[in-house]
């Protein structure tokens, strides 16, 4: 369970949001909403610990982020704005190379998700050969091939088309329905089906 | 965690030996640089070889700052490094993995072609093996400094010239003792006390400066 408490979010000298508390329970999704520059990026990067926050506090199992960081990056994937994509990697070395930086490969191998992804004609290609969705493909390929808890998505599905769009929801539903969380900051209006959706909307508070 | 540092190492090495300008223009470079000293030698043999040993030391610094700029560059533009602060292997480890590959890439060229600049600055063999010696303990160094600096730098646009100001005074004390470890050898002298003091040079930036560069990059990463 994931437990944000009293969280401050600045970025330069402007506070972006304050006092900003809640929980995503097992087998919930949370989609952060807002207008350009509320922070939902900078919410993201907070929860998954690339910056510290100056009042408030994160918990993961009722644990501080910063005392348990490398078990709680185990248990997390990040899929940012930038989609962490080697362009002259190949998908498999790119996805790979993920792989083993996380340690803790799922049951589904590459070429399954990638499959499922839609992009498996592409295993051997240089990433700069492919197109800005297809990259985005496979930096959302991260999610599947590794055993983690939480996903945290930043803005998932931007240059997805349609077929794409939907291969993603149903990993994410597929995620929640084996009890586990995800966290998304996105625009697009989404049948989630019957997952247990919440939503915060930043900039509106306070 | 041994099999992240196993896969940035190999994942580095693919990059490298796919962009092959990347280990090529450092020793190209060494190669030029180191020439054309002796061209403004003379014909005093007895010149070349009081300046040899510094001149191919200074273009070895020089051409392995080239490369230094380039270290986190693609990563942190195309968002690898957010990925590498949130994996579960700790950061100083991953930070030594990438000075390892730097260090293959960058330092073991200018490894290699060392003898023969020493046989053409007219060194003996006793000093030019000495100098391929202080080269093998001293390049590992300025990888280590090296990547501080670059991740020091890591959100400046065009930082080569702010990354040479910060990287080559902490080079100067190695310059000295490998300089002087070469002459020393020309002239019979013993010379195991430099070869020690470059030893614990490199063994004093082994241990800081993985835990250094972890934490510049956590602080540039997090905003």
């Amino acid at each position: 369970m994931l437990e944000i408490n009293n969280l401050a979010g600045t970025r330069g000298e402007r506070l972006l949001f304050k006092n900003l508390s809640f929980a995503v329970n097992e087998g919930e999704l949370l989609l952060i909403k807002g207008r350009n520059g509320a922070g939902k990026t900078s919410l993201l990067r907070l929860i998954c610990g690339l910056a510290t926050p100056d009042t408030g506090e994160i918990l993961w199992d009722g644990e501080s982020i910063a005392n348990i960081r490398s078990e709680y990056f185990r248990s997390l994937v990040f899929v940012g704005h930038d989609n962490g994509v080697n362009l002259d990697l190949t998908v498999q070395e790119n996805l790979n190379f993920h792989q083993a930086l996380k340690g803790n490969p799922s049951a589904h191998s590459i070429p399954e998700v990638l499959q499922r992804l839609g992009i498996s004609r592409y295993l051997k290609v240089p990433c700069r050969f492919l197109s800005a969705g297809q990259k985005r493909r496979v930096a959302l390929g991260r999610l599947a091939i590794s055993d983690a808890r939480l996903w945290l998505l930043d803005e998932p599905f931007t240059s997805l088309d349609e077929r794409a769009l939907d291969a993603v929801k149903n990993l994410i539903i597929q995620h929640l329905d084996q009890g586990r969380l995800c966290l998304a900051t996105s625009h697009q209006t989404i049948d989630w089906r019957d997952s247990k959706v919440n939503q915060i909307r930043l900039g509106e508070v306070s | 965690m041994t099999r992240a540092f196993g896969a940035l190492l190999k994942r580095d090495l693919t990059l490298v030996a796919r962009t092959p300008g990347d280990y090529t223009t450092p020793v190209i470079f060494f190669v030029v640089c180191t020439t054309l000293f002796s061209f403004v030698a003379g014909k005093d043999i007895a010149v070349l070889k009081s300046i040899g040993p510094g001149v191919i030391w200074v273009s070895a610094l020089l051409a392995s700052m080239l490369s230094l700029e380039g270290l986190f560059r693609s990563d942190y533009e195309d968002g690898t490094l957010e990925q590498i602060l949130t994996a579960p292997a700790p950061l100083p480890l991953i930070v030594l993995a990438k000075a390892f590959a730097h260090w293959i890439s960058a330092g073991v060229p200018l490894l290699l072609i060392s003898p023969i600049l020493g046989i053409l600055m007219n060194l003996d063999f006793h000093s030019t093996t000495i100098l391929v010696v202080t080269i093998a303990i001293s390049t590992p160094t300025f990888s280590l400094i090296g990547i501080f600096g670059a991740a020091l730098v890591i959100s400046q646009k065009k930082a080569g010239m702010l990354l040479s100001l910060l990287t080559l005074p902490l080079c100067v004390p190695i310059l000295i003792f490998s300089v002087s470890a070469v002459s020393a050898a020309a002239d019979q002298l013993p010379i195991g006390g430099h070869l020690m003091l470059l030893a614990a040079f490199f063994v004093f930036t082994l241990t800081l400066s993985p835990f250094g560069t972890a934490g510049a990059l956590r602080i540039m990463l997090s905003n």
